[in-house]
């Protein structure tokens, strides 16, 4: 594995440019967590020709639910859940402007293609090293939708939150390049 | 008769809750050095390393390994010699969880219907499996069931004459079709014959299985170790980032089957492969 390439948000097309299939990144600066239920509302804010809640132009969107913060703790545990449940909503925000999504698993062609024509990025986080993740998080803080509890949109601040580029702006998969490369028989 | 109050129920699972989503077990986490050793990717091996290092935090500060602290499953053996008194069983079940849930600060990811989808905020209600067995003891078993490998479990009704083949095909294709999304390395829960809705439970009491531990049949041992070979052939690896290690284990638990059925069955169970039982 190679050296880790370090990033820091806002990203621009540039820096999205420099980021291919299979890179580990260390992100720093801020990111913003959202789920199944606020893509919902964030997709329903657009279609009625509202702004958003949260500027996301330029920004990262992780698709997390995190655990509740132990006193005196920004967080608690935190990691990805699985991505395919946000494809229905992922193009159109890319459209919007958002720039790169940390998950897991594989996204649908639709997302894909969006990313090309948009230059973005999708990482891949590591499921279920949530007390780890936590640790990367320095400061987090509920900006909208509230009443989703566990889905509200928080806006953290990270320091080398450690990912992996899965799709890249080529519209390169690092899950069938991968399985691909290590494949028996 | 032995008599057991309600309340002691409730302070064991509540401590039941905590402790499964704090402390992983000795059999999971040696089977994932074990990966560690033998991994060929160099990302596959960075990711081991950093779950390794997951489970030492989560021991350390008393934290949830992930974040999805999961659905409450109890698996509960009642003595038939055993009264329970002072309330309702099934309460006190909850209860625990409800407490257990919140002074953990685990996450409460239960909807009360799944259409409307509201948050029931205390992670209940709890999903209680009861057999009745002799003696006077009441053994409970939790094993707190995230999302992500939930959903990529299934329920196959095949015809009998796919036979053992049959089998084959339809666990290794299940695991490849899951790719990253639950969280490998997983455990493969494998659940062969019994009604649509016993084969489904079969597989997910395969997961409660000792990692290391073999089907007592020797024929059901050998096709464990046959499949667990063939999955790790898939190339998915840890986190799906490609590699040799996609599954830790391969459990399969079987029962017998109605003459015109063979129901077949797996559920995915991600590398935070949580259970932790008390004897009251």
């Amino acid at each position: 594995m190679s050296e880790p390439k370090h990033i820091t948000t806002p990203l621009t097309d540039e820096m999205v440019k420099d980021l291919k299939i299979g890179d580990s990144v260390l992100i720093s600066g801020v990111i913003f967590t959202g789920r199944d239920s606020a893509h919902k509302r964030l997709i329903e804010t657009l279609d009625a020709g509202e702004d958003l809640p949260v500027d996301l132009r330029g920004q990262i969107i992780y698709y997390a639910g995190p655990a509740p913060a132990k006193p005196g703790k920004p967080i608690g545990s935190i990691g990805p859940t699985t991505s395919y449940r946000m494809d229905p909503y992922a193009p159109q925000l890319l459209e919007y402007g958002l720039k790169g999504m940390i998950g897991k698993g594989n996204r649908s062609k639709p997302v894909v293609d969006a990313m090309k024509a948009t230059c973005a990025v999708y990482f891949g986080a590591i499921g279920g090293a949530a007390a780890l993740g936590a640790k990367t998080v320095k400061k987090a803080e509920v900006v909208a939708y509230e009443d989703l509890g566990p889905e509200a949109i928080r806006r953290l601040e990270v320091e080398d939150f450690p990912a992996v580029v899965v799709n890249d702006w080529r519209g390169g998969d690092l899950y069938k390049e991968g399985m691909a490369q290590y494949q028996k028989e | 008769m032995r008599e057991l109050h309600v309340s002691k129920i409730t302070e064991a699972v509540k401590t039941l809750c905590m402790d499964a989503n704090f402390y992983l077990g000795k059999d999971v986490e040696g089977r994932l050095k074990e990966c560690l050793e033998q991994e060929e990717s160099p990302t596959g091996k960075d990711v081991l390393r950093k779950i390794i290092e997951n489970i030492d935090i989560g021991k350390d500060e008393r934290a949830p390994l992930c974040q999805d602290t999961g659905y409450a499953v109890f698996f509960v053996e009642l003595g038939q010699e055993l009264r329970i008194i002072g309330g309702d069983f099934n309460e006190s079940i909850n209860e625990g969880v409800r407490q257990g849930y919140e002074d953990g600060y685990l996450r409460k990811s239960v909807v009360s219907d799944p259409i409307e989808r509201k948050n029931t905020k205390d992670n209940t209600p709890a999903i209680i499996n009861v057999d009745i067995v002799p003696g006077d003891k009441l053994k409970i078993t939790i094993a707190p069931k995230g999302g992500g490998s939930e959903n990529m479990s299934e329920v196959r009704m095949m015809a009998p004459a796919a036979g053992v083949e049959g089998v084959i095909e339809f666990v290794v294709d299940r695991v490849k079709r899951s790719g990253a999304n639950p969280c490998p390395p997983v455990v493969v829960g494998v659940g062969i014959g019994g009604t649509f809705d016993k084969c489904a439970q079969l597989a997910k009491r395969a997961l409660l299985r000792e990692i290391g531990s073999v089907h007592v049949n020797p024929f059901y041992a050998e096709l464990e170790a046959e499949l667990l070979e063939k999955v790790n052939k898939l190339g998915i690896g840890p986190q799906g980032f490609g590699g040799r290690c996609t599954a830790l284990a391969v459990h399969i638990e079987v029962h017998p089957c109605h003459i015109a059925s063979f129901p077949v069955s797996v559920n995915m169970q991600c590398h935070v492969a949580r259970h932790k039982e008390v004897i009251l």
